[in-house]
């Protein structure tokens, strides 16, 4: 229990995907003007994030990895070289499937998150989840707790991330700097933030 | 080489780079600039991915119906990643360790898919090659030039050279730890934008609001 507290705190704030590993840069630039579009895409993240990182986990242990298809009777066959094809083809396919429930069951979230859903697709943050998940070997309940607690870190620093550019708005950036450049260094300062929290141990 | 040739793989090396000026495929330029090594390996490996996917996207573009095309590029995108990704784990297994999953997330680089949707979808093969090139160069010189003052900074050598002696080893040079910490990263990407655009003032961005001049009030 401990170990999965640890692993959620650590995926949240220590090795939060956005400021330390620079995972979903391009949306996290690109839709961090106003706080409510941020939210939104934030949420969008964690409900993929939570779902896609331990799918993937069962698909890497249930059928690609070597021996993993002994269920079926099937030895000797590895197919992890596989793994990055469908990581991606799992990651469309879910979200494809999630737009479409959400479109039945619950159109005013639908409504809200709007484009955000199918652009999570080629956001990096929610392959990266999945590519994390292989290089360090989780479980799947680790799998599944990692996955929540890296779209929290997510959606947390971009919301925290719009907050500060919707103040930004009205201070005097030099010519140069204006939009992109200033971003980047209110990201890197945010980025400097974080990084305190990387001492904790729970 | 033609002019137009000439023009499509200039054009992004500053004027129209991927990643200060259209915000593409910012992710990977940032994690894997710690040493000239990495950042070398991964300029590569994004080069000929961008360049052979807008090929290949273009042969195909014509037997391709709209509503399945973003599936159909992330195939083709994947499996050259795929192949690049095995290719590295055989004859630069060191390196590519340390990308770690980043050369799997070449497939999600917005450059690849922005390219191919931009470009490729309507042009012909030669062109996107030569497209893909230029964004694949643009993207690099970027990554180089980052990775360059981070390793420098950073640990006092290029290349895993050392070139300035640190303090550590008896030298004069006091390395400054930030620079291979992630905000550097943002930081020196941010001081570029403001190079590049007071070069290029075309670039600049019209800010949201103005402040006004002072008004000195009206006195009698």
């Amino acid at each position: 229990m401990e170990a999965i507290l640890s692993l959620l705190v650590k995926s949240i704030f220590v090795e939060n995907l956005a400021l330390a590993f620079f995972l979903g840069m391009c949306t996290f630039i690109a839709v961090s003007k106003k706080i409510e579009t941020a939210l939104g895409l934030g949420i969008a993240v964690i409900v993929v994030q939570a779902i896609t990182v331990p799918t993937n986990n069962l698909i890497l242990n249930y059928l690609l990895k070597e021996d993993a298809l002994s269920w079926l009777g099937v030895t000797g066959v590895d197919l992890t070289f596989l793994g990055l094809i469908s990581y991606i083809g799992v990651i469309a396919a879910l979200v494809q499937i999630l737009e479409m429930f959400l479109d039945r069951y619950m159109p005013s979230l639908y409504n809200a998150l709007g484009v955000f859903l199918p652009l999570i697709t080629v956001n990096c943050a929610i392959l990266g989840g999945s590519l994390f998940m292989v290089e360090r070997d989780y479980s799947f309940v680790e799998s599944t707790v990692y996955g929540i607690g890296s779209g929290v870190g997510w959606a947390l620093a971009i919301t925290a991330l719009a907050g500060i550019r919707e103040k930004l708005k009205y201070s005097d950036v030099p010519d140069g700097l204006q939009g992109l450049g200033i971003t980047f260094i209110t990201v890197g300062l945010m980025s400097l933030g974080f990084m305190a929290f990387s001492g904790i141990q729970l | 080489m033609n002019a137009n040739i000439k023009s499509v793989v200039y054009d992004p090396l500053i004027d129209n780079n991927p990643i200060t000026w259209q915000i593409l495929g910012i992710c990977s330029a940032l994690a894997v600039t710690t040493s000239m090594n990495t950042a070398l390996l991964m300029s590569v490996a994004l080069t000929t991915v961008v360049a052979l996917s807008n090929a290949s996207i273009s042969m195909v573009r014509n037997h391709v119906p709209g509503s399945i095309r973003i599936i159909v590029q992330m195939i083709i995108i994947a499996s050259l990643v795929i192949i690049v990704d095995q290719f590295l784990k055989a004859y630069a297994y060191e390196t590519a360790k340390k990308l770690s999953v980043f050369v799997g997330l070449i497939i999600t680089n917005c450059i690849v898919m922005g390219r191919a949707e931009a470009y490729a979808m309507s042009h012909d093969p030669k062109m996107s090659f030569f497209d893909g090139l230029g964004n694949g160069l643009g993207y690099s010189l970027v990554l180089m030039t980052v990775a360059f003052f981070r390793e420098l900074l950073g640990a006092g050598s290029l290349f895993g050279i050392q070139i300035l002696p640190l303090t550590s080893d008896g030298g004069w040079y006091q390395s400054n730890g930030m620079m291979l910490l992630p905000p550097s990263a943002f930081f020196i990407i941010g001081f570029m934008i403001w190079a590049i655009r007071t070069w290029k003032p075309k670039q600049v961005e019209e800010p949201d609001f103005k402040i006004h001049e002072e008004q000195t009030p009206d006195l009698i």
